[in-house]
This record gives C-alpha cells, structure tokens and sequence, in this order.
C-alpha cells in the first residue's frame, strides 16, 4: 500500500542538514506498522515529507501509495488520494468554524476524486454519529478549529477527522503525546475501529505505551534517519525495558 | 493659494452660476472652496497624506466602475438613486421615504445647523487637525445628495440605501439627523461619487448603523463621514473597500454625551495597484463613551493599505475606553501596508488601547486544511474569510453580515479564478 524507498531528504533552506538518509518501508493494507526511535531520529520528517509539508527537498529516493507517486502531488492531493496525518500539535484556526472545516474538506476530496459532494443533513447525521462514539460534544463541533481544545480533544478531533475522511493510510504523529490514560483509550478505540482490511496505519511514537493500545503487526526502530531494525511487537517492549542504546549499538 | 487648484476654481465658479443645487448652503460652499484652495491638493508633506498623496485631480476626473454587482442590490431598502450627480426620481423611494421621514428641500434650521456643523470646526484642543481638502471640495461643490431627519422615537422599518451611478465625477453630500431615541441604517454603494460628504448627528438615545461597499469602485473614491454621538446613543460604521486604485475614507467621530458608543470597522480587499486609506479620528468629549476601531486588510499584488487611527480624549472625558486594532494579510511581496495609531490623551482615568499587526497567511494553518484535502486557493479562502470576519462581526445586523461575507467570498473566487 504505501512504499518508501531509499528516501531522503534535507531541509530546503540549510541543505546541509540531512534528516532522511535511506527510508525503506512498506506498509501493507490491513497492517498496523509502528516506528519508535530516538528524539531527532527523523519519525516526524518522515510523516511530513510523506504529506507534502514545505520546508523539505527530497533529494533521492520515492515514495508511492497504491502504486502512485505521492511525492509530486499537492498536499490537497495526497489526502484526497487517501493519506491522512493525524498532526501531533493540531493546528488551531480561529474563525473557521470545525464543522464547516470537516465538510468542506470532506466534499474537497469527494470532488478530486469524481464523487458527489455530500449534502448538509446527511453530513450532519455522519458527523454527529461519529462524534458520539469518540465523546466529542456538539459544542466543540461549533467552535473554531482546535481552538480552546484541550490536548485530547485535539488529539480526538484528529481522529474525529480520520473517521470522516475515511482515508486508505493513516499517519498518526506521536498522537499519545499530551493524552491521559483515559484519553488514549478513547483515541485508540477511534483508531481501532477503524482498522480492517483495506487500510494501512503508520504509528509514529516513542513510547511503547501507546501501542498496548493499538496492537501494531510489525515494529521498526528509526535513528539517524534510517530504518534500523525491525521486528515483532516484542521489539517495542525490548524498548520499553532497555531503552534504545541496546538496539542502536548493535545496529552500529 | 495652491497652484494645484487653479483649473477647480473656474470649476466652482461656473458650477455656482450654472447650478440650482448651488444655492444651497452657498455661504457654506463658499467657505468650504476657500479652505480647499488654501489648503490645495494633498501632497506627501501634508502629514495625514504622506502614505496617500493626491496628483493631478481636476475637475474633469472621471469615475469608473468594475463588474461587481450591487452588493446591496437585493436589500429591501428606501432606495435614493444618483445617476451622474442627480437623483434619478423614477428609481428612487423618496417620496415613500418622506413619508417616515423628514426630508426638506430647502434649508430648514435643522439643516443649516447640521450642514457644516462638524466639517468648519476644528477640533478643539487637539495637537493636530487632519488635511481634510476632499471633504471641502465636496461640500462645495455637491450637486445632490440627500438630508433626512428621523423624527424621535421613530425606528425606521428598513434601511436607507444610497446608491451612485453614472462616471462623472460627481460631489454628493449626506446630512442627516437622528433625533433621539430613533433607529436608522444607512448603505451606501456604488462608483459614480468621486466624493461623498456626510455630516451626521445621532442624538442621545438614538441608534445608526451605516455600511458601506465600495466593491465597485474601479477608480477613485474619497469619502468623509463626521458624526456626533449622543449621550446613550450608539453609531456604527462598516466600510468594505475592494480594488479602487485609490480610495481615501476619513471618518471622524465626536463622543458628544455619556455612555455612548462609536465603532468604526473596515475590510479592504486590495489587488493590482489599489490604494485604500481608512484614516479614523475619534474625539472623546463626554465621560464614560466606548469607541472600537476594527480593520483588516487583504492586500495583493502590489496593492497597498494605509490605516490611520486616532484616539483623541479631552479632559474631562473620564473612564473613557478605546480600542483599536488594525491587521493586515499580505498574500503577496509586493503588497504594502502602512500603520499609523495615535493617542493623545488628556483625561487620567481612561483605557485606551492600539495594536497592528502585518503578515503572510499563516503557513501551518494552510498546510493543515491542504492535508485534510482543502485545495490551495480554497484553504486561502477560508482563512481570509476568517481574518476578515472579525471586522464582519461589528456591523449590528447579521442579515447585512452575510452580504458582506458573500462579497468577500466573491473577490476570493475572482482571485482563484485568476
């Protein structure tokens, strides 16, 4: 579903700094891949390049969903060809109100890809449906983007969109940061409601945490920018009982 | 003198000789051309001019209009027609008008009081007074216009819409008087004035709201709007500019009683080489009035903005609170916006309060909705609309509100489209 390989990249205003040296990744549809690694490993970049963030320049590399090049495509185009990032800092948008936002975006991508846009009452009753289940109150839907959202209602409106957009891959950014234990039950009910066959997740975080939760099938380690071992699910507990110094040595 | 005005006296003169509408307020007239002869056109050395000076203005300059639509076409409205400088009757509801409201024909004293009641004088006190030559020219030389008394008490039941036609040039002057305790709107749109004059009481108790589109105005356009504000009494004014290659307004506002309010709001749109100037004046004469300047600015291309605001609180006008805020967007390098607060403050037991502010769209927020799919022209859109709607959110009617929202999607669309 979503291959990577040998990506790199650098920033575009200092092209000395290289954050990816040699991405190989692939993600099958109906698997849950997890990458953990060190701060400044290059987790985050990867989930930015891979959406079409500015601020980077691709020097090598590729990086294709369902077989289509994403990296020469718009943003815009990205998700309506079907990936979704779920940001680790939700970006606030004071004035535009969340539930216009959620329909727009949701009738932007149904109009790129060739299908009807969805009409208000039928997008009501999906959006309020959706809302329910992840205990989003109809007053947040009213509100401006994100703004005045505590961390896990951001984290929530993150995966409130997800559900909507309905997207084949899904990036999620170190969505545990900020999240309460309750919190992340309720975040991970989100996501793995949303898991079955047709889709791939990419679950970006450092901590092991999160992925008793969300149960992932493979694990990766990054450093360095670079995939630099992969396993099983017990590879997160290893990091989560002997940190990354083991792994990172006997990779070096 | 002023070399500058030569080829308008001969103008003035001839107009005064040739015109009927001349008559009135000819004492009026007389003293206003002197002032703009003495005063000539504004130059970049006039200080309240420095970001918008005036070349070559003659008395031949004509109006042009775009292809916008009436922004206030479809509101149920009194609707005062001007076609080049004169009332155009059949298309006008004066005389359904005349019947909820006073309109004379004449000077009555009410008129003639409130005629120059605002513009001749200066303000007292204040360190500095604004070049105002537009506004002399303009009440020297205004064919029509419109003077309307709401009698006390009296709510009017829809807005008063003044609508310019025509590529003249013309002068059109606006006096009127809300006695106290009565309610009014006022819309003014459209390119054929090259200048509009209004001098404006709100009596205590009473209730203006006045908008304003400028959306079609593909020239030039030069406004002033005086208003003095009643004890209680509350005035709101509203400007949506787009686009004019230059277009000056000057609004100047005098917190007359107690407990009054005055909100001066304004969104521009500007693109190519437009030059719009918003330069606001409020003088806090009475204890206990609130004042609110709110504008934003969307500038394109080369266009530029200019926002000059001041707060001016005399002695005795204790606890007064005044707000003012002014931002701009710059959606491109080229585009230019030019801030100039100003407080000047006698009274010690007052809150004032200015900030500007000056910036691209905001990137991340850009990059958010293009990840959830928002194409690039749509996720500006949204988020010009959002910055823009701050000042939307002052005008007092929320029917009147989406009018104006829908007018500022439309430029964006046009952008898009571009």
């Amino acid at each position: 579903m979503l291959k990577i390989e040998n990506l790199h990249c650098q920033l575009e205003d200092d092209p000395d700094t290289k954050i990816l040296k040699g991405v190989d990744l692939e993600v099958e549809a109906g698997k849950v891949h997890a990458i953990m690694g060190p701060n400044g490993s290059g987790k985050s970049t990867l989930s930015y390049v891979l959406s079409g963030r500015d601020g980077y320049e691709v020097t090598d590399g590729s990086a294709t969903l369902l077989g289509e090049d994403i990296l020469d495509m718009e943003p815009d185009e990205r998700a309506a060809a079907g990936l979704f990032l779920a940001f680790q800092y939700p970006v606030e948008i004071p004035g535009v109100g969340n539930m216009i936002f959620l329909r727009t975006a949701l009738n932007a991508q149904r109009k790129a890809r060739g299908e009807e846009e969805m009409g208000a009452p039928e997008f009501l009753k999906l959006v309020r449906e959706k809302a329910k289940e992840l205990d989003i109150s109809p007053d947040m839907m009213k509100r401006p983007v994100n703004v005045g959202f505590s961390g896990g209602e951001k984290k929530r409106n993150e995966i409130l969109q997800m559900s909507l957009l309905q997207p084949k891959l899904c990036i999620l950014d170190e969505t545990d940061s900020g999240l309460d234990v309750d919190a992340m039950k309720l975040v991970s009910k989100g996501v793995n409601a949303l898991r079955d066959e047709g889709r791939g997740f990419l679950v970006i975080t450092h901590y092991q945490r999160l992925l008793d939760h969300i149960k992932p099938d493979v694990v990766h380690i990054m450093a360095a920018g670079k995939i630099v071992q992969t396993g099983g699910p017990e590879l997160a507990l290893e990091v989560e009982k002997n940190g990354y110094a083991d792994i990172l040595g006997a990779a070096a | 003198m002023d070399a500058s005005t030569d080829t308008w006296r001969g103008a003035f003169e001839a107009f005064k000789a040739d015109d009927a509408a001349a008559a009135m307020g000819i004492n009026a007239r007389e003293a206003a051309f002197a002032r703009f002869e003495a005063h000539g056109l504004p130059t970049k050395r006039d200080e309240y001019w420095k970001y918008t000076p005036v070349r070559d203005l003659t008395p031949d300059t004509k109006t042009a209009a775009n292809s916008a639509a009436d922004a206030f076409g479809a509101v149920d409205a009194y609707r005062i027609v001007f076609v080049d400088g004169r009332i155009d009757h059949d298309r006008s509801d004066r005389d359904a008008l005349a019947k909820v409201a006073d309109l004379p024909e004449a000077e009555t004293p009410w008129l003639s009081a409130v005629y120059a009641g605002q513009q001749a004088k200066p303000i007292e006190g204040a360190q500095k007074q604004v070049e105002r030559p537009f506004a002399d020219l303009n009440m020297a030389m205004a064919t029509d216009g419109i003077a309307v008394r709401i009698p006390a008490g009296t709510a009017l039941d829809k807005p008063i819409h003044l609508r310019y036609e025509g590529n003249i040039g013309a002068h059109l002057r606006i006096v009127m008087l809300v006695e106290k305790g009565a309610t009014a709107t006022l819309l003014e749109s459209g390119a054929g004035a090259l200048t509009t004059g209004a001098e404006i009481v709100v009596e205590d108790g009473a209730t203006l709201n006045h908008l304003r589109a400028q959306t079609e105005v593909a020239d030039k356009q030069f406004t002033a709007l005086y208003a003095r504000i009643g004890a209680e009494a509350n005035f709101k004014t509203f400007t949506l500019a787009a686009d004019g290659a230059l277009i000056r307004n000057e609004t100047q506002l005098t917190m007359a009683g107690e407990n009054g309010n005055g909100h001066i709001a304004a969104g521009v749109m500007g693109r190519g080489k437009a030059l719009i100037d918003n330069t606001v004046y409020i003088s806090h004469e009475a204890a206990h009035c609130e004042s609110r300047q709110v504008v934003k600015n969307v500038m394109d291309d080369e266009s530029k903005a200019v926002f000059q605001g001041k707060i001016y609180v005399k002695k005795d006008a204790q606890k007064t609170d005044g707000y003012q805020i002014s931002q701009s967007v710059l959606l491109s390098e080229g585009a230019e916006f030019n801030a100039k607060p100003e407080l000047e403050i006698y009274a010690d037991d007052v809150m004032c309060s200015h900030g500007s502010t000056t910036g691209a769209l905001d990137e991340t927020a850009q990059f958010y909705l293009r990840s959830r799919g928002v194409p690039q022209k749509e996720a500006e859109a949204m988020l010009v609309a959002a910055f823009v709607d701050e000042a939307i959110l002052e005008i007092a009617d929320e029917g009147l509100q989406d009018i104006v929202r829908k007018a500022v999607d439309a430029w964006m669309a046009e952008r898009a489209a571009e």
